[in-house]
């Protein structure tokens, strides 16, 4: 751990950039040059499966940034990443143009069903892509800026902050559930036609998608060490450890916790906007709060405070998910229950911990150490 | 007034109740540019709270808190506090357990605090020279690559105080330094504050008698929140209300 604090990556560190760039090439390389009958085939639907699991490594990633470097346990992070979402879903909705049901070149169907005369307000702008972009990091980036300036400066920390964000992610899903709000209610967005002019059923866009995924991912990454790394990584972790000395040595916590906050909401919302159109659909549900907890679970069990570890955890768990919710549904929620559980009780630092420790034990603790008896004896009797 | 323009900190009529029971009770107090000074005083004296309220952790109810004559540290929070030139240790040693002994010292090295500022830093070499000293003053530059959780007690209060001094502050709040420290310990710990006072201004709460005499200050002694006597350590243990205080119950 304490070897780790140099500007490098650390070894678990290009590794990962490693695998993740070698993924980026290799799954639409092995997917769209093989033949379906060849044995290195990746059918269609891994690519876009794992599209989805690069998306939630990015999330997983920026709870790290927030939880395992500064303390702040957001339950409610899968809010930033629906938000993301509904930007791109809403640039999607209207890429369909009069492809839709009903026909009509500029209101998406369920506003025609609706019987809505004109676009809202807020979409206007959202045909052009590079507008929904922007507004996937701005949007998510703004709330957790006025939500943290509120929670942070009244000084609202541990478990009550964790209640609050996910009295916010439920508050944004009753919203959202609301046909009154113009984003197509119970339904959600969906039946997305291209992106960029791109069919999004074509094996190449899928491809490239799952390319973009893992670019924005290994970027993230870069944004998350080079934060961790610096001085204000520091400062994060002085935060987290000892939160009023930190205040008593002159730094304004406020502001730092605003600011990594505000950074990882709009890490959040660019995993969400990668999202939506490989999996064709964004609906309210994405804001269900287990949502958000499962990433924290997700987090826990791939190292907290590790980043690494976090992209790991997505994925190991949400390939277990696939293969659990095929075999006994019924028992996922069990299974994540108990693992979540296992974790804390018997790998404290997650599955990377379990990597780490066989590698390099820490140092022996006081054996170096000087230290005269008589002091152990009287810090007991001060105790 | 000519008292409250030479004083670096100066506290008068200062009162703090929580829910009735009154920690401070019209506390005055004149600490001079340069000078050290020791405050003692039973268990729930007000000894902590007074520091609380000096760094901006407590408000006051009443009362007038000035730092140099003009700072109003009653309207100021502890980041701004601690920007003014006040640092302050805890009674229990407070350091980033995870952090290096060496980061430890860097994060409270005096430099600007704001969040880009931080971003963007880079080490400089003579911000290196200053941990470099600071760590050789508190006799921990072989263990600067550890964490800090791994410490002794007694190192983890060398660490904070030399905290303090990479701070460099015009005033030092020293709350119980010696406290769960060896004889010997306590000896070098009065040494080093004798040291530290030759350049900055410091306030050192403590219990323990022999520590007090070691620093040879004037002291204080505050008692049910506010000032009993002050003097020399030979005056005011020859106070009658001093010994009642200490001895009587």
């Amino acid at each position: 751990m304490a070897r780790a604090m140099p500007l490098g990556l650390g070894r678990s560190g290009v590794a990962f950039l490693v695998i993740v760039a070698a993924a980026g090439v290799l799954v639409p390389f092995l997917n769209l040059a093989t033949s379906v009958d060849s044995p290195w085939h990746v059918p269609t639907t891994t690519v876009v499966l794992f599209g989805k699991y690069l998306c939630f490594a990015l999330l997983a990633l920026s709870i790290d940034l927030v939880w395992g470097y500064c303390g702040i346990l957001s339950l409610g992070h899968g809010a930033f990443f629906a938000l993301g979402g509904y930007a791109m879903g809403m640039h999607l909705m209207r890429e369909i143009g009069s492809r839709g049901v009903y026909g009509n070149p500029v209101l998406p169907d369920f506003m025609v069903f609706l019987n809505w005369k004109e676009l809202p307000w807020y979409w206007f702008g959202f045909d052009q892509f590079w507008f929904a972009a922007i507004m996937a990091l701005l949007v998510p980036g703004a709330l957790a800026f006025v939500f943290g300036a509120f929670a942070f400066r009244s000084r609202v920390t541990g478990v009550y902050l964790s209640i609050i964000t996910q009295a916010m992610t439920f508050a944004l899903m009753l919203a959202f559930f609301r046909n009154d709000m113009g984003l197509g209610g119970n339904n959600g967005l969906t039946d997305f036609k291209d992106v960029l002019g791109f069919d999004l059923q074509k094996s190449a866009t899928r491809c490239g998608l799952f390319t973009l995924s893992a670019a924005a991912l290994a970027g993230g990454f870069l944004v998350c060490r080079a934060i961790v790394s610096s001085k204000l990584g520091k400062v994060l972790v002085a935060v987290r450890d000892a939160e009023s000395r930190t205040r008593f040595i002159g730094y304004r916590v406020e502001r730092f916790k605003l600011f990594v906050f505000a950074v990882s909401a709009m890490m959040a919302g660019l995993a969400g906007a990668l999202y939506v159109p490989q999996v064709g659909i964004i609906n309210p549900g994405e804001f269900a709060p287990a949502n958000s907890i499962e990433a924290v679970i997700w987090v826990a069990v791939g190292g907290r405070g590790t980043l690494v570890g976090a992209a790991l955890g997505a994925v190991v768990v949400n390939v277990g998910k696939s293969w659990f919710t095929g075999a006994l549904p019924e028992f996922w929620l069990f299974a994540l229950g108990g693992l979540f559980i296992f974790v804390t009780l018997f790998l404290p630092k997650g599955l990377l911990g379990l990597v780490g420790t066989r590698r390099a034990r820490p140092p022996e603790p006081p054996a170096a150490m000087p230290a005269p008896l008589e002091s152990v004896v009287d810090r007991r009797a001060a105790e | 007034m000519t008292e409250l323009v030479k004083s670096l900190l100066y506290l008068d009529g200062v009162t703090v109740s929580f829910d009735g029971f009154k920690a401070l009770n019209n506390l005055s107090m004149v600490v001079a540019r340069g000078e050290m000074r020791a405050i003692i005083g039973p268990n729930g004296a007000g000894k902590t709270t007074m520091m609380d309220v000096i760094t901006g952790k407590t408000r006051p109810d009443k009362g007038d808190v000035l730092f140099e004559g003009s700072h109003d540290l009653t309207k100021l929070d502890e980041a701004a506090i601690a920007e003014l030139g006040i640092g302050r240790k805890f009674q229990r040693p407070t350091v980033f357990d995870s952090h290096t002994v060496l980061d430890n010292i860097l994060l409270a090295l005096k430099g600007p605090r704001g969040v880009f500022a931080s971003l963007f830093a880079r080490l400089t070499g003579d911000e290196r020279d200053r941990i470099d000293a600071v760590l050789a003053t508190i006799r921990l530059t072989d263990r600067r690559h550890e964490p800090a959780g791994l410490l002794s007690h007694g190192q983890k209060q060398w660490l904070e105080i030399g905290m303090l001094l990479a701070q460099d502050p015009a005033l030092l709040l020293v709350d119980e330094p010696a406290a769960g420290m060896t004889d010997a310990e306590t000896a070098e710990t009065a040494a080093l504050l004798r040291r530290i006072a030759e350049t900055h201004s410091v306030v050192v709460v403590e219990h323990d008698m022999t520590f007090v005499r070691d620093l040879g200050v004037r002291v204080t002694v505050l008692h049910e929140g506010s000032v009993l006597a002050e003097g020399s350590l030979d005056q005011v243990s020859a106070d009658d209300r001093v010994i009642e205080v200490y001895l009587g119950r």
